[in-house]
């Protein structure tokens, strides 16, 4: 006959039977990392829902770099300028009188264009407008835009309410609006509203569409309207635009071209990550709440294994020896036991995972009311395979690392010390 | 006939508490099919020199060989294949693994060699086992047996890999005489009928008359043989 039976379906076996001798004893071992895993699984799942949720609103709400006139921007005092040794005292300061017009931004939208790490440009006129409801006015703030273009940076489209964002091409005096201020003001598709600019004149636009971006501070005062109209109301001429978003091929890399840009061109540049600086911090905190709460739990569940493994190993110390008598190496010792928390670990993992993702769905159909602030109605829950994966293996490793340790010394037992007769 | 075991000058110390030479330079040659016993009072070192001869005590001076090859300054691992395949164990206790039948204790050592295919340790297994007329028992859990079937079917693993020696610690140390003349007289057996050479630790005095070669120690020392 040909090959012999293999010592490794021989250790397997012994281990095998280890487990299944104490069914109680493992199963509770299993648990421990069952719970760590699963509670990771949840956990991550809610916390990295979170986080994905702020950045896609933070994405939407502000472009990945923002190019405008910064006229509060600090600047030399002329007595600086003048006498740049002295010592030089000027009190409260005040801007110039400057209007936000960037200069000659139709060559700079140029240039962005060729960027290739740029994906698209949206050039822009922001300005503060009244909006007139009955005889109170409301606060709010108008954009002139394409807003074809600007859908390609926000996608708006998926943003809309009500109404269509090709109805303001066909309609030059529309106006799409935020669904808070449409709120407040009252009006929906098709009703008209009357602004006020800062200079005092007045318009009459009718409302062609609503959008909802989720964040009540942008939802309660933004409105889109087209750029010569705007231009119009302002009395500025066709090259007068006072922001320009770009849209970026890696976002990551926005804080490096936005300090790149501001030098070239002079202007403010701002980056998503510095204009949402205080949305972001919680996705820094909540990742260290994830990672820290989810280690603690395996850690505990990596001492329950240590521990029943060591009384396993006390347990079974007359079979260690007789085993090593009759041939077998320490490594072979190691295996059986090491395979018994590998086991443990894998089962325990793969059951973690079932019940990670069993709580992970609850909890995406929990109620979460977000307030005026998001707009949200359930937590959202990440289901992606890469923490499933990051799951088991974490949980993989810390049963390794704590059967080891048993696992060697079991390997040390002398089988002199227990054979030997009194 | 032929050399199964030659030990030259084997010296040991232990050193708790004080250090103390428990060996002085022993010289034993065992013949094969020779059934030999290791008698001498506690604290001659008879256990000591057994546990040496079996080679899981490394901690030695002098030169051990068994089956003609040298086992001194090999390491653990060498020296547990070679155990596996040349060296079977009885101790006082059975050591039975309490979650296998006693077909499967005995099989162990030849799944661990690996030499044959399952089926034919399996029909090896049960020749052992009628041997020692234990084939009846063969698929009961091993705590089911009373302590002098412990013993026969702890025999029957030990010659498993047809070993070149069969150890003894106290063999019949923790049995009945009933039990221990039935130990005693499968070893006779397997001596003259096997050609299996038996090296056997006990304090039994009429155990170790009746065996070919008493070797007795004292302090030590073989002080005859």
């Amino acid at each position: 006959m040909g090959a012999g039976f293999s010592s490794l379906t021989l250790t397997l076996n012994i281990a095998r039977v280890h487990l299944f001798s104490k069914p109680r004893q493992t199963i509770i071992a299993m648990l421990g990392v069952t719970f760590g895993i699963g509670m990771f699984i949840a956990l991550v799942g809610l916390m990295t829902g979170l986080n994905d949720f702020t950045e896609e609103i933070t994405m939407t709400s502000s472009p990945d770099i923002h190019i405008y006139h910064d006229i509060t921007e600090a600047r030399p005092t002329i007595l600086e300028v003048v006498n740049p040794t002295g010592f030089n005292v000027v009190h409260h300061q005040k801007p110039k009188n400057e209007t936000a017009k960037l200069r000659s931004a139709a060559r700079m939208v140029e240039v962005l264009r060729q960027d290739t790490r740029i994906l698209g440009v949206a050039p822009m006129i922001t300005s503060q407008v009244f909006f007139n409801y009955g005889p109170a006015q409301l606060n709010g703030q108008i954009q002139g835009v394409e807003i074809l273009e600007e859908d390609k940076l926000f996608d708006l489209k998926s943003k809309m309410k009500d109404g269509r964002l090709e109805d303001l091409l066909a309609f030059h005096e529309g106006v799409i609006m935020g669904s808070g201020l449409a709120r407040k003001l009252n009006v929906k598709k098709g009703d008209r509203v009357v602004i006020t600019t800062p200079q005092g004149f007045t318009r009459t636009l009718k409302v062609v569409g609503i959008f909802q971006i989720g964040i009540g501070a942008v939802d309660n005062i933004r409105s889109y309207a087209n750029m010569s109209m705007v231009q119009t109301i302002l009395q500025q001429d066709k090259s007068f635009i006072t922001d320009i978003n770009i849209k970026l091929k890696d976002r990551h890399q926005a804080k490096a071209i936005a300090a790149e840009l501001q030098t070239n061109f002079i202007y403010k540049a701002e980056d998503w990550e510095t204009a949402n600086a205080t949305f972001l911090t919680g996705v820094t905190i909540r990742n260290i709440i994830t990672y820290a709460v989810s280690f603690t739990l395996l850690i505990v569940a990596g001492f329950g294994i240590y521990n029943i493994l060591n009384m396993t190993i006390y347990n079974k110390m007359k079979d260690i020896a007789i085993l090593k008598a009759m041939g077998f190496a320490g490594s072979d010792v190691r295996s059986i036991f090491m395979i018994q928390s590998l086991v443990i670990g894998l089962l325990g993992g793969l059951l973690g995972l079932l019940v990670g993702f069993t709580l992970s769905s609850l909890i995406a159909q929990a109620p979460f009311d977000g307030g005026d602030v998001i707009s949200l109605d359930h937590f959202p829950v990440n289901f992606k395979l890469k923490y499933y994966i990051t799951g088991i293996v974490f949980g993989v490793t810390t049963t390794a690392i704590a059967g080891y340790m048993p696992s060697r010394k079991a390997a040390k037992v002398d089988p002199i010390e227990i054979l030997r007769g009194q | 006939m032929n050399t199964v075991l030659h030990a030259r000058g084997i010296t040991k110390y232990f050193y708790e508490p004080d250090k103390f030479q428990v060996l002085k330079n022993i010289e034993l040659n065992v013949e094969r099919g020779q059934f030999l016993s290791l008698v001498g009072k506690s604290g001659c070192g008879k256990s000591t020199l057994m546990y040496v001869l079996s080679t899981m005590d490394t901690d030695y001076e002098g030169q051990l060989q068994i089956a003609g090859k040298l086992l001194t300054g090999k390491s653990q691992n060498e020296l547990a294949k070679f155990r596996n395949r040349h060296i079977g164990f009885v101790f006082q206790f059975h050591y039975l693994l309490p979650e296998f039948t006693v077909l499967q204790n005995v099989m162990i050592p030849a799944l661990k060699l690996g030499e044959l295919p399952y089926a034919e340790i399996e029909q090896r297994a049960i020749e052992k086992l009628t041997l020692l007329g234990m084939a009846e028992h063969a698929l009961k859990k091993t705590n089911k047996l009373s302590g002098g079937q412990q013993q026969r079917v702890a025999i029957a693993r030990a010659l498993i890999n047809n070993p070149d020696v069969l150890m003894g610690d106290e063999p019949t140390g923790n049995l009945d005489s009933h039990n221990s003349n039935i130990v005693f007289d499968i070893f006779r057996e397997l001596t003259t009928v096997h050609q299996q050479t038996i090296i056997a630790v006990t304090h039994d005095e009429e155990f170790a008359r009746r065996t070919d070669r008493v070797v007795e120690m004292s302090d030590g020392k073989i002080i005859t043989h």
